[in-house]
């Protein structure tokens, strides 16, 4: 826990504390589709002058019913809606789902899988987190960062296509392992990655990091105690710069992340300052994993002996029967999982993504839930934005990275 | 390290017959409680010297329509940070009489979880400060997670259970 308890806009608050100070109220809509929120959510904002004093959240613009169309679909064809909630990361969505239907089908995944795994959820939390920081430039006025970040975001995009074929979207690995194993292509677009990545990383926390205005602008901004951040269910790096070094993949390791050597950084005061430092920390972290689990990449299969949950090499279903068999049923949904109930998490983009699942005995979940961790955390807004300036509230705003297909599911 | 067995017993003699149906799905420790029972179960274990499970990971709602008198149960996921334990709470309600007192006072993410389990379930949070639909709109007159709402067009005929050897 943090020693140093911050009171959230110290710079204001003495306004906020004094209602009889305060005049005639201005009512303001922040949003739906204001572009500062990036993405479709309101925020009905009272205002006092500048001050914000109460905001109300309105959510579910776009929400899409993924839990009750799971309901009717086979297992391993709800991996697409996954990759449709956190679209920053999705590969940590999709890989993330798997996993949890392989720790409730007890399919052991090969150790070759489990790297090839932690490099793409490795890649989409640098993406998640270089779109967090990069817009939070851009929010507080400082475009450059945004554009020399959103170069290499597009060269991880270019590796999840070599791996997957897609790059929003990306539907990856498939429940037993992934889908083809890394190309040489995508082998050496990796190790062109992390050669090129550290000069422009570098150059943009040369540009932020020490930088005076982008400190005044932000520093004492949106702070939140650790104590009320555990309160408000906050996780993930939010989490961590409140000073509580929980992190998913230390805690509980799935995909063989105790092989790895990597450190959680913390922050101490929770607030925007902190939260935009620890990402940047872990982008660097991430980076490291990724560069381990390229050097040691075991040798082996990248796909479990399972043949009724693994979809068959196509090959092998054009010239084997029960190949043919395998590929037929599981296509078609055909595959029963026992009765049960599971939860599993694994470190999302913004924190622990738990997937709860119960099922009956048939081919689809009986029931789904998915803890979406920007939902959980988001409500906090307004009591981290009360007392400050509007424009204080876009930035909070923009360090929470709330993403709104998360937050509506 | 905090044991199932451990925090099971501590459980069974703070509350005697109010927790039962113990089970461990996959390691987790899984029981069940009374609606009575559920809020001072929680605080008991937010405010407890050594478990400290002071962390709200998840709370939703389930429907099952076929089991009379238990047709909902709302489900606390509740962390231990210190201690890395989970204990998995659930409460049965009868449709019926679909009340359960909040967590609110506990927790201040149990806020909208609880928004949301009403918004899809219609489960009354009583005490909840803001009790209304968050992820669909207001006029809504159902609840849309309820099993009585099926996905599809009941009537369709290419998609017959029949047709494909189910």
């Amino acid at each position: 826990m943090a020693d140093i308890e911050l009171i959230p806009n110290k710079k204001h608050l003495a306004r906020a504390d004094q209602p009889e100070l305060v005049g005639e109220l201005t009512t303001l809509n922040l949003g739906p589709t204001h572009p500062a929120t990036h993405g479709i959510f309101q925020n009905i904002l009272q205002m006092d002058g500048e001050i914000i004093v109460s905001s109300e959240q309105t959510i579910g613009y776009i929400h899409r019913a993924f839990e009750k169309i799971a309901e009717r679909r086979p297992y391993y064809q709800i991996t697409t809606l996954t990759d449709r909630m956190n679209y920053c990361s999705s590969p940590i969505n999709n890989l993330g789902w798997h996993m949890t239907m392989e720790k409730f089908l007890q399919v052991e995944v090969p150790k070759r899988a489990q790297y090839i795994r932690v490099i793409m959820m490795e890649l989409a939390r640098i993406a998640d987190h270089l779109i967090c920081n990069g817009i939070l430039g851009v929010d507080t006025g400082a475009f450059s960062g945004f554009l020399y970040l959103f170069e290499k975001r597009e060269e991880i995009y270019e590796i999840y296509e070599e791996v997957c074929g897609a790059r929003l979207t990306t539907n990856m690995g498939r429940l037993g392992g992934m889908e083809r194993d890394l190309s040489t292509e995508a082998i050496r677009k990796l190790r062109a990655f992390i050669k090129s990545f550290p000069p422009v990383m570098r150059e943009f926390e040369s540009l932020f990091n020490r930088n005076r205005i982008f400190m005044d602008r932000i520093i004492d901004v949106g702070a939140i105690s650790a104590e009320r951040a555990l309160n408000y269910g906050f996780t993930g790096p939010n989490l961590r710069a409140a000073g509580v070094d929980y992190d998913v993949r230390v805690m509980n390791p799935y995909s063989s992340y105790e092989d790895f050597d990597f450190i959680i950084p913390i922050g101490q005061s929770g607030d925007t300052y902190d939260r935009f430092m620890v990402r940047n920390a872990e982008i660097w972290e991430s980076l490291k994993i990724v560069e381990q689990a390229l050097e040691n990449l075991p040798e082996g299969p990248f796909y479990a002996d399972a043949p009724e949950y693994y979809l068959p090499p196509k090959k092998e279903v054009y010239s084997s029967m029960e190949a043919l068999i395998y590929h037929f049923k599981i296509v078609m949904g055909e595959i029963d999982a026992p009765i049960g109930e599971i939860y599993h998490a694994v470190e999302g983009g913004n924190g622990e993504l738990g997937f709860y699942m119960i099922s009956d005995g048939g081919r689809a979940p009986y029931r789904l839930h998915f803890r979406r961790p920007s939902f959980i955390y988001y409500q906090a807004f307004p009591e981290m934005c009360v007392g400050s300036t509007l424009s204080d509230a876009i930035v909070i705003m923009s360090s929470l990275n709330v993403i709104a297909g998360e937050l509506d599911s | 390290m905090l044991t199932n067995q451990e925090v099971a017993e501590d459980l069974l003699k703070k509350f005697g017959d109010d927790v039962f149906d113990f089970e461990e799905p996959y390691g987790l420790l899984t029981l069940t409680t009374t609606r009575e029972q559920a809020i001072p179960m929680l605080e008991y274990l937010f405010h407890h010297e050594k478990f400290q499970a002071n962390f709200l990971t998840d709370l939703t709602g389930i429907h099952y329509p076929d089991s009379e008198g238990k047709e909902f149960a709302v489900v606390y996921h509740v962390h231990s940070l210190v201690h890395n334990f989970r204990v998995r709470i659930k409460v049965f309600l009868a449709e019926a009489d679909i009340h359960i007192p909040t967590a609110t006072g506990l927790y201040a993410s149990a806020n909208w979880m609880e928004r949301e389990t009403y918004d899809f379930f219609g489960i009354l949070f009583d005490g909840h400060p803001n009790l209304k639909r968050i992820l669909n709109i207001e006029e809504m007159d159902y609840f849309p997670m309820r099993r009585q709402y099926p996905l599809e067009d009941s009537t369709r005929e290419d998609k017959i259970d029949a047709l494909f050897g189910r």
